[in-house]
């Protein structure tokens, strides 16, 4: 692993209601390139917010993020161009109902990317093939089991050649038997050298595959470390009582 | 014989002096009006749908700036319009838009397309913004993860998928809209409404005239009807 700086976020909030919900309350830390960074904690901890902050889909009400050298929270910047940078899959899959699988994966890279239609698919078709659905390419979204519409919706961000992949709880909206076939696509892009940040409740992921771990409570970054000294050693009584309940 | 009398009833009011181009004359106006109208409201539904929509969901995390200004007032000036617009009958727009907005053009079907035009508009621009509104908020935030901006993502992503959810109500919009132009009349406009009076007036036998009218609007509606239903039926594919 590298130590070049993908993602630095400093002092990072994010107010709701005025001030009177603190969802995140002054978060700070690097988001190295070919990183897994996995971010867990109880719900209602901010650790969603967190992560949406960092594509500014949710507008940060103070502190700065910066991508690959850009200030991305400056008013000035372009969002849109960075957005392509960063790949997100979420929790409910977002696939667009009215489309089959080639085309929610091949709309964004014709229209922004400015690649012609057999490029595009052809992309499309090699990552469609990696996830075992090379042959449900003309599907619509709503004939997939939910575990089938996730690993679509990791190979269409994937289709944008992004930089670093944010996951929103990826596995929370599926069925037991499906969570396997989700987590080994995002194993094998971790071990392809994807940065990545995970917010999971997956600890078994966390342990396994993650570089790091971030353990967020009440919008604060309350303890990191890899997963060991996490897991195996947790430091604040906090963690210690979040892992005795979910271990 | 009650046949020969309907037969002579027939030619008197259709076949002498060729009546019936009356109606086929006033189908094509209807069918004009209709059809300009109902595309002018499309666009203009579309557009007011988008503004209103996203005054509604954005407006609170805005920040103060140019852009916050322009969307409020653009969105007061739809609402405005809406207002005026639903709460005036079609009737008194069309003549004051014949009378005294154009009141030196004597071109009585292009002002009655644009003031069913404009009438359709803010009904077709209540329908989509309900639309949108129903969408999943999920939708619009995959797009825009992907890098499109917020009209792109309107554009590819939103409206593609509002326009099948309202697509029954927006026929229907149609359907009443061909209606509503019956009324064109008024500003001396000779749609298939006025060709069956005119047809009236000369022959003195209402019968024939006014019954011919309301079955072609019954098989118009009828066919259009039909068509929407194919429609739906191709864009529901995907819902398997």
């Amino acid at each position: 692993m590298t130590t070049d700086i993908l993602i630095k976020v400093e002092d990072l909030k994010k107010y709701f209601k005025g001030d009177k919900i603190k969802a995140l309350d002054g978060v700070s830390t690097d988001i190295h390139k070919g990183e897994v960074v996995v971010v867990i904690g109880p719900s209602g901890s901010g650790k969603s917010t967190f992560l949406r902050c960092l594509n500014l889909l949710e507008m940060p009400t103070g502190g700065k993020i910066t991508l690959e050298g850009t200030d991305i929270t400056d008013p000035k910047c372009n969002i849109n161009l960075h957005r392509q940078k960063m790949g997100m899959v979420f929790q409910h899959f977002n696939l667009f109902p009215n489309m089959t699988l080639l085309k929610n994966m091949t709309l964004a890279p014709i229209k922004l990317l400015g690649k012609s239609k057999e490029e595009a698919e052809a992309t499309a078709m090699s990552l469609l093939e990696r996830v075992g659905l090379a042959d449900r390419a003309n599907a619509y979204p709503n004939q997939l089991s939910g575990g089938q519409k996730q690993r679509v919706a990791i190979v269409r961000a994937l289709c944008m050649e992004p930089d670093v992949m944010l996951f929103d709880e990826p596995t929370s909206a599926l069925d037991p038997e499906m969570v396997g076939e989700v987590l080994d696509v995002m194993k094998e892009l971790a071990h392809e050298g994807m940065t990545m940040v995970v917010v999971t409740h997956e600890m078994g992921f966390a342990r396994e595959v993650g570089n790091r771990v971030i353990f967020m409570a009440d919008g604060r970054l309350v303890e990191e470390g890899t997963p060991e000294e996490i897991f195996s050693n947790p430091k604040s009584d906090r963690l210690k009582d979040f892992l005795a309940k979910v271990l | 014989m009650w046949y020969e009398d309907i037969k002579a009833q027939f030619i008197l009011n259709f076949v002498d002096d060729d009546r019936w181009i009356y109606l086929t004359s006033g189908l094509v106006n209807t069918l004009k009006i209709t059809v300009v109208a109902c595309i002018m409201g499309i666009l203009l539904g579309i557009v007011i749908a988008m503004v209103r929509s996203t005054y509604d969901k954005n407006i609170e995390s805005m920040h103060k700036g140019l852009g916050k200004t322009l969307l409020v007032i653009t969105d007061a000036i739809c609402r405005v319009y809406l207002t005026v617009i639903r709460g005036t009958p079609v009737v008194v727009q069309l003549m004051i838009i014949y009378y005294i907005i154009f009141a030196n053009s004597r071109n009585g079907v292009a002002v009655a397309m644009l003031a069913f035009g404009l009438n359709s508009g803010a009904y077709v621009a209540e329908i989509i913004r309900g639309g949108i509104m129903s969408t999943d908020a999920g939708q619009l935030e995959a797009g825009r993860s992907l890098g499109f901006n917020y009209v792109q993502t309107m554009r590819y992503i939103i409206i593609p998928q509002v326009f099948k959810s309202v697509l029954p109500t927006l026929a229907n919009e149609f359907i009443v809209l061909l209606k509503e132009t019956s009324v064109a009349g008024y500003v001396a406009v000779r749609d298939l409404t006025k060709g069956g009076d005119i047809i009236r007036g000369v022959t003195y036998s209402p019968f024939m005239p006014l019954i011919a009218v309301a079955i072609i609007y019954l098989v118009l509606v009828m066919f259009f009807t039909w068509l929407v239903g194919k429609l739906e039926r191709r864009l529901r594919e995907s819902d398997h």
